[in-house]
């Protein structure tokens, strides 16, 4: 079955109320066209899971300006003020998450992981509400896994069969959320046929992807 | 005498002091940024940057849209670097295979908790990577002007703002002061340059001892 899919077909995919993670790290490594998709559908009310928030303008962060999310699970909002004034109006639910949590959960959920002990939080608000465990005399906190209804995800070389190469810093949440997600979409900076990717250089395997979307736009200096 | 220098210069140049030849590194943004400038000759660390690789370097040719630092700014990558996804950053931090990291802070206290991740009601930009590297770093050094904008301290007897890490600090590093974090409190171990121990005390909160090898600041030109 083909998983390269039209923009049509990807959008049909969009509901109300869904969770959706997204890769990137301050736009770096982030789907702009699925994020498009997203917006051009209109949907809302949703639950966004990504490291940061981005900025107004790029990443995610339209997501955040135009009023699509209910709820934001990331690690950091400084960088699209919109998300800190929606958040102090009691307009957008923000749940921070020390990113190493955020990979951490993600990968718990993808991993088919009850949970996680981490040290990151001890001490902090980042405890409160949670199980905390004492192994060899040091304190943990209990985190529990994190998925999505959809992951939207950027790789720079993909062939039809889905394996995914990322490059440089852009490869960040992208691989982590591959596991967790319900339906996988991969936007390609490169498409190409099985067999041109040495199975020694998949980051990613194809088997997690569902659905690649290949914009045919210029191809990326690589 | 030199023109007086100004008090981020003393600050990175004595915490380019810190770091030993081989060391693998985390710099939060801001004022620790300016430290590699300051490595004393023949001094080679490896900078990881969290958003997803090590060897950090400066921008070379033009910038390239995959190839961020952790603050979102155009970076560079050495030759003997690796890029990797956000589980394998988080991995390296905090599992203790990341020797230092210098961060900035809003406040230290006596006990070694940290505070720079938020004030409540005004700024919560997130906690980003922080609370995984001040858990997870073999030392946490805290590079920081002494006391506030608007003179009130930083250096307290107990925190009052939202902690990043309880415990966690073992160095701070002022343009008044080098102020080691002990089991038994706080002690002075080198003065800025021109400043005096009633000074440094005065700018201080909690109480300091002063060290019976006081010294005047390592690593400043007289």
């Amino acid at each position: 079955m083909g998983k390269v899919a039209s923009s049509e077909e990807i959008s049909s995919l969009f509901r109300d109320g869904m969770s959706v993670m997204v890769g990137g790290f301050l736009a770096v490594g982030t789907p702009a066209s699925l994020v498009g998709m997203l917006l051009a559908k209109g949907v809302k009310d949703l639950t966004l899971i990504a490291n940061d928030t981005a900025f107004t303008d790029s990443g995610v962060g339209p997501l955040v300006v135009n009023r699509r999310l209910k709820k934001a699970i990331v690690s950091h909002i400084g960088t699209n003020a919109e998300t800190g004034r929606q958040m102090m109006a009691g307009e957008l639910e923000v749940d921070l998450v020390p990113q190493g949590t955020l990979a951490e959960r993600i990968r718990a959920a993808g991993a088919g992981l009850g949970g996680i002990l981490t040290p990151t939080g001890v001490g902090t608000i980042v405890e409160e509400g949670k199980q905390k465990l004492t192994i060899d005399g040091r304190e943990y906190i209990l985190e529990l896994p994190l998925r999505a209804d959809i992951a939207l995800l950027k790789a720079h070389k993909v062939d039809k069969a889905g394996n995914l190469i990322y490059r440089k810093a852009a490869r960040n949440f992208n691989p982590v959320m591959a596991l967790a997600a319900d339906i996988v979409i991969v936007e390609a900076e490169q498409l190409v046929e099985v067999g041109e990717i040495d199975p020694d250089e998949v980051m990613t395997p194809g088997i997690l992807v569902d659905k690649i979307f290949y914009g045919g736009g210029a191809p990326h200096a690589s | 005498m030199p023109a007086k220098l100004d008090a981020k210069e003393i600050i990175a140049r004595r915490a380019a002091l810190e770091l030993h030849d081989g060391d693998v590194i985390n710099l939060g943004i801001g004022l620790p940024t300016l430290i590699p400038d300051y490595l004393p000759p023949g001094i080679r660390i490896f900078l990881q940057s969290e958003n997803g690789f090590i060897g950090l370097g400066p921008l070379v040719g033009e910038p390239d849209p995959d190839l961020t630092n952790a603050g979102g700014k155009p970076a560079g990558i050495l030759p003997d670097g690796a890029f990797f996804d956000s589980l394998m950053s988080f991995t390296l931090i905090r599992g203790g295979h990341v020797d230092a990291t210098v961060l900035g802070g809003l406040q230290v206290d006596e006990k070694g908790n940290l505070a720079n991740w938020m004030v409540p009601g005004k700024i919560i930009p997130g906690m980003g990577g922080a609370m995984d590297l001040v858990a997870g770093a073999k030392h946490v050094i805290v590079a920081m002007e002494h006391a506030a904008k608007d003179g009130s301290p930083k250096i307290l007897t107990t925190c009052n703002l939202p902690l990043t890490g309880k415990g966690v600090v073992s160095l701070i590093i002022t343009e008044l002061a080098v102020i080691r974090v002990t089991a038994e409190g706080l002690v002075l171990e080198e003065i800025g340059p021109g400043a005096t121990v009633e000074e440094v005390q005065a700018k201080t909160e909690a109480k300091l001892r002063v060290s019976e090898n006081l010294a005047t600041m390592k690593g400043i030109p007289v």
